[in-house]
């Protein structure tokens, strides 16, 4: 089988729910695990920073929520193009499916940072550039899941909202560099891809699984809502009915 | 390390736990309800195809 | 691949880059305006008013803080290893205000040139250590300096 076959097979409803249930049963245990991991060690095992003390094990879901929130738009941008470019159905069910939780991710990290914030800055709140650019992220999902259904032409709608995705993608970057380029009350970036970590193993070992954990949580989130959709829209399909009488069995 | 020095998390409690707490109840919310919906779509969509496919065995 | 999809990959690749230069040249223009706080250099170098409310950021210089127990007022002095201004506030300072530590100060010049601060936050870094390794760090520097 060449690996367009397999292309074509996974985007068509059918192929994809199959493709689905086989792997959200494996995407939970692996979120569960690595998530009841990552808060035990996080929370117990990793010693209190010498700066923030306790305060600083925030990181251990502030750090997750904005990272994924991050990753969410980038596959949400590839989505886009990929259906405006080659109008593929299953591209538009998946930014429907994954706005959503980008959306509750980029508020989680607004709210968990001001949880920070408070204890360590002093404020709740301030309008530097990180989280004035990480507001505007939460702006810009609402706005993709406002022009899901604003149009009463389907296509037409869908054509406006994947552009709006493809507009909106200019603040990664900015969201990413905001701490290099300008001076925030935000600190910069702990992870750099080249030079040494800034953070002691022992403390970036549970992040690490934290990340992954978070990661997988979004997968399966994506899977289950783009899964209720194919099988909203293709109820009356005959590959439905015979689905079902399967899953029975 | 007692159970009570460990709630406290060294004075920033108040801030802690509510962090953690709310991300772990939006992500259970969220993913409860997309899995609620699962289940009514199939239980609409298995009495669909029973009635239509009513003489099948 | 088929011309029609081609056509639509470049007319998007265009409209992406024109919209990434427009706002980096809006973002270029606006610079010092998305600047959440002034450095001691910059802030000599730009003129501004005294009415004007702003922030000046940097680190609190060693042997600098001087507490006035009876007013509960603090001077200290904020540096950028080329420049300096010394800062005067009333108030509760941060848990993790210290010497050495990033700080930003918002509130208006004073008319000798120092600064007087009606709010004062603390910059964290993004370093993350438990207590003895920093501890052990902090003695090896020390002997690296001596």
């Amino acid at each position: 089988m060449s690996l367009w076959t397999l292309w074509y097979r996974l985007t068509s409803p059918k192929g994809f729910t199959y493709f689905a249930t086989a792997c959200i049963p494996w995407l939970a245990l692996g979120c569960l695990l690595t998530l009841a991991y990552g808060l035990v060690a996080g929370l117990y095992v990793a010693p209190a920073d010498y700066q923030q003390e306790d305060a600083f094990r925030i990181i251990y879901v502030h750090v997750p929520c904005a990272f994924v929130s991050l990753l969410i738009y980038s596959a949400l941008t590839v989505a886009a193009i990929t259906c405006l470019v080659w109008r593929v159905k299953l591209a538009n069910t998946f930014v429907d499916a994954a706005a959503p939780v980008g959306a509750a991710l980029t508020l989680l990290a607004l709210v968990t940072g001001s949880l920070w914030g408070k204890p360590m800055w002093g404020t709740w709140w301030i309008w530097d550039a990180r989280l004035t650019s990480e507001l505007l992220l939460l702006f810009i999902y609402c706005g993709i899941m406002a022009l899901k259904n604003a149009f009463p032409d389907k296509r037409q709608g869908s054509v406006f909202k994947n552009a709006f995705v493809v507009i909106g993608s200019v603040n990664l970057p900015i969201i990413h560099y905001s701490v290099a380029w300008w001076n925030t009350l935000h600190q910069g970036s702990t992870f750099t891809l080249l030079g040494p970590s800034k953070i002691a193993p022992v403390m970036s070992q549970p992040l690490t699984v934290m990340l992954v954990a978070f990661s997988l949580y979004a997968a399966l989130m994506v899977l289950l809502n783009m899964r209720n959709a194919v099988l909203l829209e293709c109820q009356r399909a005959r590959w439905v009915s015979a689905w079902l009488a399967k899953r029975k069995r | 390390m007692t159970l009570l020095s460990f709630l406290k998390m060294g004075g920033y409690a108040a801030y802690v736990w509510p962090a953690f707490g709310s991300v772990l109840s939006v992500l259970v919310y969220n993913s409860a309800k997309a899995y609620v919906t699962y289940r009514m779509l199939i239980k609409r969509l298995s009495s669909m195809s029973e009635t239509r496919h009513a003489p099948y065995p | 691949m088929h011309p029609i999809r081609k056509q639509r990959l470049i007319f998007i690749s265009v409209f992406m880059i024109a919209i990434g230069i427009a706002c980096a040249l809006a973002l270029y223009a606006l610079k010092q305006n998305i600047n959440v706080f002034y450095t001691p250099s910059q802030l000599l170098q730009t003129k501004l008013s005294r009415q004007q409310t702003l922030r000046v950021g940097g680190l609190v210089q060693n042997a600098s803080v001087k507490h006035n127990t009876s007013d509960n007022q603090v001077c200290f002095v904020i540096t950028d290893d080329h420049h300096e201004v010394t800062v005067y506030y009333t108030g509760l300072l941060p848990d993790l205000f210290r010497e050495g530590q990033g700080i930003v100060a918002e509130g208006k010049l004073r008319a000798d040139g120092a600064f007087q601060a009606s709010e004062v936050l603390a910059k964290h870094d993004e370093n993350y250590l438990p207590p003895p390794v920093a501890a052990a760090l902090a003695t090896k520097s020390e002997t690296m300096h001596a």
